[in-house]
């Protein structure tokens, strides 16, 4: 399946957005970890952003670079939100209020519970109709987010975002679920290139058993495998190097039981 | 296909209750929960069994798969399909909101009162994860095709369908498991009552005195395959699909039903079909005062006033995540039997909903149905299914 990247975001420890995470990505700065800052984000109305959540506020901060690197308007591009979990706070305070005599549960927070919650806050923040699809695969979150963004890319000639973001949760879900730190990511992929173009992939299913690809960073590599969105890492930084010149190259992901997600990232397409 | 719910176990049992007015619908008694609300819960869930090697997922919500994977012959017939195309080549594409949640739940009350930790027995991987239902059905029906849930609140089970498609025709799998689970929980009891949306009596569809939702749990499964060349006779192919969403509120729809509209018409057009060419349509229909309308809404400005339409979730129940797929076999089995099912729960129809409602049964030649769906955050998908041409 072959995309075309036209926008990139990205948040997480020591990675405060694409271009000031490029230098680190393509080795020439060293990464130094220190936690997101997440912020609501000024496209919803006060309403949604006084309700916004973490999850809310990391995927739209992801998903709005991305777009406005592409110059498009998000009303106008199709989306797939991947993630390991629903709102780990909120989860945590549904989950503690229902094992309390009240069991009180808020509207609002019920309604942030739902896996599609940034879904649903990006649609109103952007007025996008257009449709969007809300995927969860634990630690394959993001392997199968992509499969699905390329799928919607090459077979519905659709321009996708592709937004994956993960949280850690309180105690004492953190301890059966540890998740490093809040991590997320966009890519804006479109059927054909355009001027804005990046960087082009072909992404295929494997069955095959190439070795997985890793980072040479051992923060970032504890990164890699600590939060399930940052299973993106490897491919990001292939982006930084052959935005910055490179040469083509291949990025493998893991997909259990026995499969990869295979990408060959390419030069900025002409 | 497969399909479990408060009317029973298998299509036969479903199709019975629509025959004879059979609803789902009792007091609810569920776990702990002090609610004055009727919900359509599963028999038998409690003593469904996981097998030992897949023990860690025993939850609920994989009970609930469980016993719809061993419905109607289900698993048999994906193990045809193994056989053909390799368990590599079938993808597993399903839907659920809560997943298994209550298990969370459970855990959160059974907290170590020093320590505030989580029982050891709680496997949160297997059971509350999102992603668990496809891991558990994937590891149950032997398949190691790409595999994702989608959740996507009480869209995703139809969702699912339009994802599998894609996959399909985009060379990732060449057959597909879709469908999925959700099961009863206080997070959506409560949740719901939080948001005064609970009927305290059977949920009334388009009735002039609808007063919310009841809600309900259910598991359902279809096989997709990529279609033939020379369909067999009786073939039903999904022939189109729709999503959109409303980008208007979290929780209640578009007052014109903008975005139920636009899914609709996204199915049309991928069909190849116009308004007229639709015989029936399950609507999501849920009875709560502004849903019905905001899909009446939708219907009438679309397809007009004079094709029959109808809710079963007077039967079922909201199944919530499971909406989608019940409703989709709701529908494949009105094609099949002639069966426009009616909604006799519906004691008097809303003078201010103009789509033609069907109160009571009606039998004619379909040839293609329309299910929708809906859910929070403004999502909203919609199906076409029909006779292979």
């Amino acid at each position: 399946m072959r995309a075309y990247v036209e926008g990139i975001g990205l948040l997480g420890p020591g990675l405060p957005g694409w271009e000031q995470s490029r230098a680190v990505l393509t080795g020439e700065a060293a990464y130094v970890a220190s936690p997101a800052v997440l912020t609501a984000s000024p496209l919803l109305p006060p309403a949604e952003r006084r309700r916004s959540v973490p999850t809310v506020k990391l995927a739209m901060a992801v998903g709005a670079e991305a777009l406005a690197q592409a110059g498009r308007d998000a009303a106008t591009v199709a989306t797939v939100f991947t993630s390991s979990s629903g709102d780990p706070d909120t989860l945590h305070q549904i989950l503690d209020s229902l094992a309390s005599e009240e069991r009180n549960i808020s509207p609002t927070r019920f309604h942030n519970s739902v896996h599609n919650a940034p879904a649903g806050y990006w649609s109103i923040a952007t007025r996008c109709r257009e449709p969007s699809t809300s995927l969860s695969a634990h630690d394959e979150s993001f392997q199968t987010g992509l499969l699905e963004a390329a799928a919607e890319v090459s077979s519905d000639g659709w321009t996708v975002t592709l937004i994956a973001y993960d949280l850690p949760y309180p105690e004492p879900l953190s301890k059966v679920r540890p998740i490093a730190g809040a991590f997320g990511m966009a890519l804006v992929l479109t059927p054909r290139p355009t001027g804005r173009c990046l960087a082009s992939l072909d992404i295929e299913l494997s069955r095959g058993n190439e070795p997985v690809s890793r980072l040479v960073d051992t923060g970032l590599e504890a990164l890699r495998t600590g939060n399930p969105t940052a299973r993106s890492l490897p491919l990001l930084a292939a982006l930084a190097r052959v935005g910055a010149g490179g040469a083509p190259e291949s990025v493998v992901l893991d997909l259990p039981p026995g499969g990869r997600v295979a990408i060959r990232v390419g030069a900025p397409c002409r | 296909m497969s399909i479990v719910s408060s009317l029973g176990a298998g299509q036969d049992a479903t199709l019975d209750a629509l025959l004879t007015g059979r609803g789902g619908l009792k007091p609810c008694r569920f776990e702990t929960a002090t609610l004055d609300t009727h919900i359509g819960e599963v028999a038998g869930v409690e003593d469904t069994r996981i097998p030992d090697e897949l023990a860690d997922f025993d939850c609920r919500n994989n009970r609930l798969a469980e016993m719809a994977l061993h419905t109607d012959g289900f698993a048999a017939a994906v193990a045809d399909a193994r056989e053909r195309y390799g368990a590599d080549r079938i993808g597993v594409f399903l839907g659920t909101s809560t997943s298994g949640i209550l298990s969370a739940e459970l855990a959160f009350r059974e907290r170590n009162p020093q320590t505030g930790a989580l029982p050891a027995a709680f496997s949160f991987a297997t059971t509350h994860s999102t992603g668990s239902l496809a891991d558990f059905v994937r590891h149950r029906l032997g398949l190691t095709g790409p595999a994702f849930v989608v959740s996507s609140a009480c869209a995703t089970t139809s969702k699912v369908f339009a994802n599998a498609a894609r996959m399909i025709a985009a060379g990732l799998c060449d057959a597909a498991v879709v469908g999925g689970a959700d099961s009863l929980c206080l997070t959506t009891l409560y949740g719901f009552h939080s948001l005064e949306l609970v009927s305290p009596t059977p949920c009334r569809p388009f009735d002039a005195d609808r007063c919310g939702v009841s809600l309900g749990e259910a598991a359902g499964f279809a096989l997709l395959e990529r279609a033939a060349a020379k369909p067999a006779p009786g073939t039903i192919h999904l022939l189109g699909a729709g999503e959109s969403n409303d980008a208007h509120h979290m929780s209640t729809p578009h007052p014109e039903g903008l975005g139920a509209r636009l899914a609709m018409e996204r199915a049309l057009a991928s069909a190849g079909l116009r308004p007229a060419d639709i015989d029936y349509v399950n609507l999501h229909g849920t009875a709560t005062t502004y849903g019905d309308a905001a899909e009446d809404q939708a219907i009438t400005g679309l397809l007009g006033t004079r094709i029959p339409v109808s809710s079963t979730k007077g039967y079922t129940g909201h199944t919530l995540g499971a909406a989608g797929i019940v409703e989709a076999i709701v529908s494949v089995l009105a094609l099949r039997t002639g069966l426009l099912p009616g909604s006799p729960q519906t004691l008097t129809l809303d003078p201010a909903l103009r789509s033609r409602y069907l109160q009571a049964n009606e039998k004619g030649r379909l040839d293609r149905v329309m299910t929708n769906s809906f859910g929070f955050g403004g999502s909203n998908s919609s199906l076409i299914f029909g006779w292979a041409a």
